[in-house]
């Protein structure tokens, strides 16, 4: 690459060279990248590659008649697709069978076990009073360290003080009656068909308001005067349950979730904080409904040890709730300093509480590994489903469009590219090149890029993307084309060539700049608004419209700059396509002008 | 080739070009012609929604050796709308078929069963639901609308709200025929065919904003000259960049007919064949609209300001004292004609005289009011 001489023209020419090799490093490290990944080609879609279909069936549960119907299985698919397709571009398909299935089909290369949990999950979610915990099959326990619970902003205390190391006690039976349940118990936490009948579609957007769907569930909590005491009767039959209770073994695990109602104390079962034992807990009413939480993250601790934690935001109820239970259990002795975080009626985890955490931000931490946090805040995000699902069956799938359609795809847009590049060449001539060129640095900056996507947002590449890059083919090219029209113009007012690619330069990108925001400005609007497949198109379009404006100022203009001091360019030859008399340009010294044929010419291209 | 080199350069210094404007009412015929047919064949055909927006049947076969090609064929022969067949991981067959209901699918197990040659009570039919929810439909009208405000706020900014306006008609006018050229055919609408439109929208836009920015940048400085009127002065910009609307359009449309015609004619009817009509026909009408129907839209609205009907009477009376003075006795419509005026002033151009095709300003030298308070060294105006 020939050192950049200084021109006349500094200021508008710049360091071509540099950008070029710049541009030419981010292309290999991004290369590189894929080819260390180990992920050399984009994912495909369900529709190119096939994948895992996932029958779920709706179960009956006690105390829920007609809840299965077709406006909660509706619901369900809404939140099935929102927890399987995050971002859109995943290109998983969701959709009802029958009166009580839900098929879910995922693309070949998603992680179809880590998808059939984020699927099945029913995502029922509890914030319960802790009345009495134990290690469940008294193993020798090592202390552990008791996770806690604070304000996001770490006021809260994690030296792990709250040691409940030989919390072998049989009969810890809960006491404190400082006052009685003032609450009307509903029938069923679950009941959501009704609250669901004015809003049937729950919101897909990330921020999720889809668990805002009015307050069923756990009514009669808005006093917060309640303590976490249990009703006295069931006491004893909880305490038999309890010390029954073998959590190591998966059977008894299963059930002890059934027919929970989040109005009754329970008995429950938790992965205990070191994660290799089990704990066994009894747990008061639900407080906190997970209805209420608003919006969850996966975050990383950098400051405790506490490694991956999953942060959640609650509405305003929520947050006065929380605020109400966690100042009443900050006053008590362990283990009533606990509220158990129940999910699915397991408890997930049982921080415990040392003062009234009103900032409507809560954090769980167990021993979390980064997949585990991040399905667990996606989950906690879209809310609960309104029905209890069992897998019916998983199976693979094949291709829905079969590969020949891939590759007659493929084989005609390479056609496609034949012919633009015959085009190109027939009317650009040498300046063919450098289009060629960028249109090459262009498509191997989208393949690479949609192939280092798959694995990080789990982007997959369906026919009609497909489609859309071919599309993209011409509105990249269109970038060049006004560029180089501009250059002629230029060459044809009898500049010389290199003054005339830089003065055509600035016009030039404008009009680029301003047609592809309009395009940028539509991928933008849609990937905020719009949800699935929609979604994902929007993303695709974006990322195209971003690149070829990121490929005609970092590529093609620092090409043609060089280009320009080159001999054959420069030169105005014959195949350079910039021959001024073959641009009719006029001559320098312009008095009079040989008049031009006036023969009509036919403003079609002839080889097209 | 060299023809079309020599042609831009004629057309660029304005010896040469076409009455875009002036025959707008031909175009806009055109148009509103092809319109109330699209309107008509969809009226009348309405549009066959693929499984994904209205459900249908799905139909479990027990474990064969059908091909999925043969069992698709047999499917789509019985039902008479598209189906997607997959083969699932026991070796069984899923035939999913669009817009079909309970009675219909107990005589398309019937006759599958019959062709496929399994019992009828082997094969497992249930009805399911679209996998494009209300709930994807309806986010995605409501993003369309966010948009389209959105982008005529920002043209109505960058250029101006008649320019908005026209390019929100032809982004319309282009998608209707799109539309409407969906339900004269008969292809099912699949998902595929919702991105193809979206694809359609942004690319229409994106051709009508490059032409505008050449027309905003030729139409600058019209109310300091009384040589030409908006509408000539808007058909020299189309004129102008005509090379590179015929370039982008030939480079658009050429993968899109490799798909098309290659792709689809090698695979007969799929869903490559829906995805590339819709983009073939709508990129088509996006290329014509700009120039066709946009640019002479806001030539009209621009004419029927107090400010340009001023202008066309000066240039009127103008070229009147003009013709009477003799100076010059041009027609003012042959586009071709070019008399050697040298005479004229250095930066008038031959093509004054032919008023409806306008040459530009010219040479890089005396160039006034043009380069005038702008600090960056911009090119020659086209």
């Amino acid at each position: 690459m020939a050192a950049p001489k200084k021109g006349r023209r500094q200021a508008a020419q710049g360091k071509p060279g540099r950008t070029l090799v710049l541009i030419m490093i981010a292309l290999v490290a991004l290369t590189g990248g894929m080819f260390l990944s180990g992920h050399t080609t984009p994912r495909l879609g369900i529709d190119l590659a096939g994948g895992t279909s996932i029958t779920l069936e709706a179960k009956n549960e006690p105390g829920q008649k007609n809840a299965i119907n077709q406006t909660n299985l509706n619901t369900a698919v809404g939140i099935i697709n929102n927890r399987v397709n995050g971002l859109g571009v995943s290109e998983a398909e969701v959709q009802t069978q029958g009166d009580r299935n839900i098929i879910v089909n995922i693309p070949k290369g998603t992680n179809a076990k880590q998808a059939r949990e984020q699927v099945g999950t029913t995502a029922q979610l509890y914030f319960r009073p802790v009345l009495a915990q134990q290690p469940s099959t008294g193993q020798a326990e090592e202390p552990k360290p008791k996770p806690s619970s604070s304000d996001k902003d770490g006021k809260g205390d994690k030296d792990g003080k709250g040691d409940k190391g030989d919390q072998s006690k049989e009969s810890e039976k809960p006491q404190d009656k400082a006052t009685s349940p003032t609450g009307t118990p509903t029938t069923q936490g679950r009941s959501v068909t009704d609250g669901l009948k004015d809003e049937p579609t729950p919101s897909g957007t990330p921020t999720g308001d889809a668990k805002d769907k009015g307050d069923q569930g756990d009514k009669g909590k808005d006093d917060g005067k309640k303590a976490p005491t249990p009703p006295a009767d069931p006491t004893a039959k909880l305490q038999e349950q309890f010390t029954k209770l073998d959590c190591t073994d998966e059977k008894a695990r299963l059930k002890v979730k059934e027919g929970v109602k989040p109005t009754d104390p329970v008995v429950a079962c938790g992965k205990s904080s070191d994660g290799k034992g089990w704990d066994k807990f009894i747990l008061g009413p639900s407080e906190v409904n997970g209805k209420e939480v608003d919006d969850a993250k996966a975050v990383y601790d950098t400051q405790g040890a506490a490694g991956w934690k999953v942060t959640m935001k609650f509405t305003g109820k929520g947050t006065k709730q929380f605020g109400d239970i966690t100042g009443k259990l900050a006053s008590q002795q362990p283990p009533q300093n606990e509220f158990g975080i129940v999910m699915d009626g397991e408890v997930v985890s049982a921080p415990y509480v040392k003062q009234a955490l009103t900032s409507g931000e809560a954090e769980i931490s167990g021993s979390f590994t980064q997949d585990e946090a991040k399905d667990l805040a996606n989950i906690l995000s879209y809310g609960a489903l309104p029905l209890t699902f069992k897998e019916q069956s998983v199976t693979t799938v094949s291709a829905a469009l079969g590969g020949e359609q891939l590759r007659a795809g493929l084989i005609a847009g390479a056609i496609g590219l034949a012919l633009v590049i015959v085009y190109m060449v027939a009317y650009y001539r040498g300046l063919a090149f450098i289009a060629i060129a960028s249109l090459g640095v262009s498509a191997a900056l989208t393949y690479t890029i949609m192939t280092l996507l798959g694995p990080t947002i789990k982007f997959a590449l369906n026919l009609p993307a497909v489609c859309g890059a071919i599309v993209a083919i011409g509105i990249t090219a269109d970038s060049f084309i006004v560029y180089f029209e501009r250059i002629r113009d230029e060459i044809r007012e009898g500049r010389t060539l290199r003054p005339a690619v830089e003065r055509a330069w600035p016009r030039a990108r404008r009009t680029i700049l301003v047609s592809d925001f309009v395009s940028f400005l539509a991928a933008a609007v849609l990937f905020v608004v719009t949800v699935g497949k929609v979604q994902g198109f929007a993303f695709t379009l974006g990322l195209t419209t971003l690149l070829d404006v990121v490929v005609v100022f970092f590529f093609t203009k620092p090409l043609m700059t060089i280009m320009a001091r080159k001999k054959f360019f420069a030169g105005g030859g014959k195949w350079s396509g910039l021959d001024p008399k073959r641009l009719g340009a006029k001559p320098p010294l312009r008095r009079s002008r040989a008049a031009a044929t006036a023969a009509p010419v036919d403003p079609t291209p002839k080889e097209a | 080739m060299s023809k079309l080199g020599d042609l831009g350069a004629r057309l660029y210094r304005g010896e040469v070009g076409y009455d875009f404007v002036g025959k707008r009412k031909i175009w806009y015929g055109i148009s509103i012609l092809i319109t109330i047919t699209a309107i008509v064949g969809l009226a009348v055909r309405g549009l066959n929604m693929g499984i994904e927006f209205e459900g249908g049947a799905v139909f479990n076969t027990p474990k064969t050796s059908v091909s999925v090609a043969k069992a698709e064929e047999v499917a789509e022969e019985t039902s008479g709308h598209d189906a997607l067949v997959q083969k699932l991981g026991n070796d069984t067959l899923r035939i999913q078929i669009a817009g079909v209901d309970t009675a219909k699918s107990d005589q398309i197990k019937a006759e599958l069963a019959k062709e496929l040659d399994m019992k009828a009570d082997d094969i497992n039919a249930d009805l399911v639901g679209p996998s494009w929810g209300e709930q994807i439909a309806n986010k995605a009208w409501q993003g369309l609308a966010i948009f389209m405000v959105l982008v005529v706020i920002y043209l109505a900014i960058a250029f101006e709200w008649r320019m908005a306006l026209a390019a929100l008609i032809a982004l319309i006018h282009d998608i209707t025929i799109t539309v409407g050229v969906y339900a004269l055919v008969g292809f099912e609408v699949t998902p595929g065919t919702v991105i193809g439109l979206l694809t359609i929208l942004g690319y229409s836009l994106y051709d009508t904003v490059v032409v505008f920015d050449s027309l905003k940048e030729q139409s600058k400085d019209l109310a300091k000259q009384t040589r030409f009127t908006y509408s000539e002065v808007a058909n020299r910009s189309i004129n102008s960049t005509l090379v590179r609307s015929i370039n982008t359009t030939v480079v658009a449309l050429l993968p899109v007919a490799g798909l098309l015609f290659i792709g689809g004619g090698f695979l007969g009817a799929g869903m490559l064949n829906d995805i590339s009509l819709s983009l073939f026909v709508g990129l088509a009408a996006g290329a014509y609209s700009s120039i066709f129907i946009a640019t002479p839209l806001v030539a009209d609205l621009k004419e029927t300001e107090p400010q340009m009907k001023a202008l066309k009477k000066r240039v009127l009376a103008k070229r009147r004292a003009a013709a009477a003075k003799g100076e010059s006795a041009e027609t003012p419509v042959s586009a071709d004609a070019n008399p050697d005026d040298g005479a004229a002033e250095p930066d008038e151009d031959s093509a004054d005289a032919a008023p409806a095709v306008v040459g530009p300003r010219s040479g890089p030298r005396s160039q006034p009011a043009r380069n005038r308070g702008r600090g960056r060294p911009s090119g020659k105006r086209r």
